[in-house]
């Protein structure tokens, strides 16, 4: 059953049909993220955006916010809508969209795994997806250092000298000048 | 002891768990086998695996795993400069890396301000439709060879060589050309350019002709091909399919045609589709779009315009703050839609930088799908069929 306010959305969105900008076709939409499902399923099934082009999120560290957005398509118009919806980012959880679109689960795969958002109920959330038997913090994150991260994993290979270019060429090119440097 | 969905023993297939809908079957029945094709590219699309289970020969079950070429693109990207992102997207896909290339700084120039001149949207559409071009080329060559016509594969290969030779004298790089860069493309076309292009197009023409002649009437490759993976009208939504895929089921859609973008709108050209919605369907559908890619070259080398600047000055890109702001950016490439979405967040480096590869769905959720029932020697050319590539899939 949809709360109060969720019909209060489906009212908003039956009202007003998202125009995008006529140059590029796009425009982006934030909501509630109570909400965000039941509007998506309303422009799928009424309004004509039936292509799910991606699904993806963008960290706001600084805000403690992930921004989640799902990119749709309606053929018929041609324009490409983002619905965006910020979620915190500790103890994330996020209602699952794979019963409107089954590819909608690959995408949700890829964010618990890079992200750290739950979304329960998806199929083979917890399969790992790209990085296998991985047990840090998920990459994706902004906290996630990959230089520190290459610093401590791999190390350079011994037996191996590092020179300074020039000094090392002005050996090997004009050895017998070497005083005179 | 799992509670299972209602099940027939006579079935090939195992019975289905009732809460998680996932087969269950055992391995030591002697009736199931698992078979890894991968990750050593299963029919040359590049580094990826399927996990599948077999009864007797039939695929019944699919799992697909990728991860072998994950680089971290995305996230090197949010650590650099805009002008330092530019030579990692190239390698995002290889056959066709201009596109990455094109998205990228469409994308910045959009969030930027930056108008770029009419020539150089002349030679980005030239540049895009000779990836095409390229890529399509050496799909032929792989979906024959999956079928044993390695013959046709080499035939194919040759002529894409013969545009790389194209590409290298244009921008020095054979695959990563790095020519579109933000503010329009690197350099002008080499003198007598067209006059090659040309030359090497009426060679990839009779090569064509004979592929179709050897390929598409083949009495072998009809009787494989013909209902192997057969996408429904109704699947194209519902899976997220694009390009050639979605219209080897008879759907007219086509980036170039429905959003233009750089000169598409004026050139001459149709929605290419087909009916049957199989591996069969879809070759001819990429056949005939590889006749097209020829056309819209000549198109486009006849109606370019021959004088004015192919690059617009920008800030010191060392120092090159892009404004706050969001965009999404896509185009028609061999595989579908292929897209940018970048977030900026006024500084120096982009917040966030997502490519939207069309194989994300082709090669996982459908691959998965698509492969019951297929006999195992018809799993490599299954995935051929649906012209994925991996890196863009881990990006």
């Amino acid at each position: 059953m949809a709360t109060e306010r969720q019909e209060r959305t489906i009212q908003e969105v039956k009202d007003s049909d998202p125009v995008c900008d006529a140059q590029t076709g796009l425009k982006f939409v934030h909501v509630e993220a109570d909400q965000a499902v039941a509007y998506i399923t309303r422009l799928r099934d009424v309004q004509g955006y039936t292509h799910l082009v991606f699904f993806t999120a963008i960290d706001y560290i600084e805000d403690s916010i992930f921004r989640l957005t799902y990119m749709v398509h309606n053929y018929a118009s041609r324009q490409d809508l983002g619905v965006q919806v910020d979620i915190p980012r500790h103890g994330t959880t996020m209602e699952s969209i794979h019963h409107l679109w089954p590819h909608a689960a690959t995408y949700q795969r890829e964010l618990k795994e890079m992200f750290g958002i739950d979304f329960p109920g998806s199929p083979g959330l917890d399969d790992s997806f790209i990085l296998e038997g991985w047990t840090g913090i998920p990459p994706m994150r902004r906290e996630f250092d990959t230089k520190l991260y290459s610093e401590q994993t791999y190390f350079p290979r011994p037996g191996r000298v590092t020179h300074d270019t020039t000094a090392y060429m002005k050996e090997k090119l004009y050895p017998s000048e070497a005083e005179t440097w | 002891m799992v509670e299972t969905v209602k099940h027939d023993p006579r079935s090939k297939f195992p019975p289905v768990d009732a809460t998680s809908g996932k087969s269950v079957y055992n391995l030591q029945s002697g009736k199931y086998m698992k078979v890894w094709q991968g990750p050593q590219h299963p029919g040359i699309t590049g580094n990826m695996s399927l996990e599948l289970t077999v009864c007797g020969d039939e695929v019944i079950d699919c799992k697909t795993h990728v991860g072998y070429l994950h680089r971290g693109f995305e996230k090197l990207m949010e650590r650099r400069r805009y002008i330092q992102c530019f030579p990692l997207v190239c390698r995002i896909c290889v056959p066709e890396p201009d596109f990455n290339e094109y998205l990228f700084a469409e994308g910045a120039e959009e969030l930027a301000g930056i108008e770029i001149p009419e020539k150089a949207r002349w030679y980005r559409a030239l540049t895009l439709e000779m990836a095409r071009l390229a890529s399509f080329l050496m799909w032929i060559g792989g979906q024959a060879a999956a079928f044993g016509m390695g013959t046709i594969g080499q035939w194919t290969v040759t002529m894409r060589d013969y545009v790389l030779d194209l590409f290298e004298e244009l921008s020095g790089g054979r695959i990563y050309h790095m020519y579109i860069i933000p503010g329009g493309v690197r350099a002008d076309l080499p003198a007598g350019f067209a006059l090659r292009v040309e030359q090497t197009l009426a060679q990839i023409g009779k090569v064509l002709d004979d592929v179709e002649l050897a390929l598409m009437y083949n009495a072998v490759f009809k009787k494989r091909a013909m209902g192997l993976g057969v996408i429904t009208p109704s699947m194209v939504d519902e899976y997220g399919i694009t390009g050639p895929n979605a219209r080897g089921s008879g759907i007219q859609r086509d980036i170039r045609k429905d959003n233009p973008y750089l000169v598409y709108d004026q050139l001459e050209f149709s929605i290419v589709t087909e009916t049957g919605g199989d591996a069969y369907a879809r070759t001819w559908v990429r056949l005939r779009e590889t006749r097209q890619s020829i056309d819209l070259i000549r198109q486009m080398l006849e109606k370019m315009p021959t004088s004015g600047p192919f690059f617009q000055k920008l800030p010191n890109v060392l120092h090159w703050k892009i404004p706050a702001g969001q965009t999404y950016k896509k185009a028609e490439c061999t595989r579908g839609e292929y897209g940018f979405f970048m977030v900026s967040d006024g500084t120096e480096l982009p917040r966030r930088i997502y490519v939207r590869g069309p194989s994300y769905t082709h090669a996982v959720t459908l691959m998965e799908k698509l492969a019951i029932n297929v006999n195992i020697a018809d799993t490599a050319g299954l995935m051929v069929s649906l012209h994925t590539y991996p890196p863009e899939i881990e990006r």
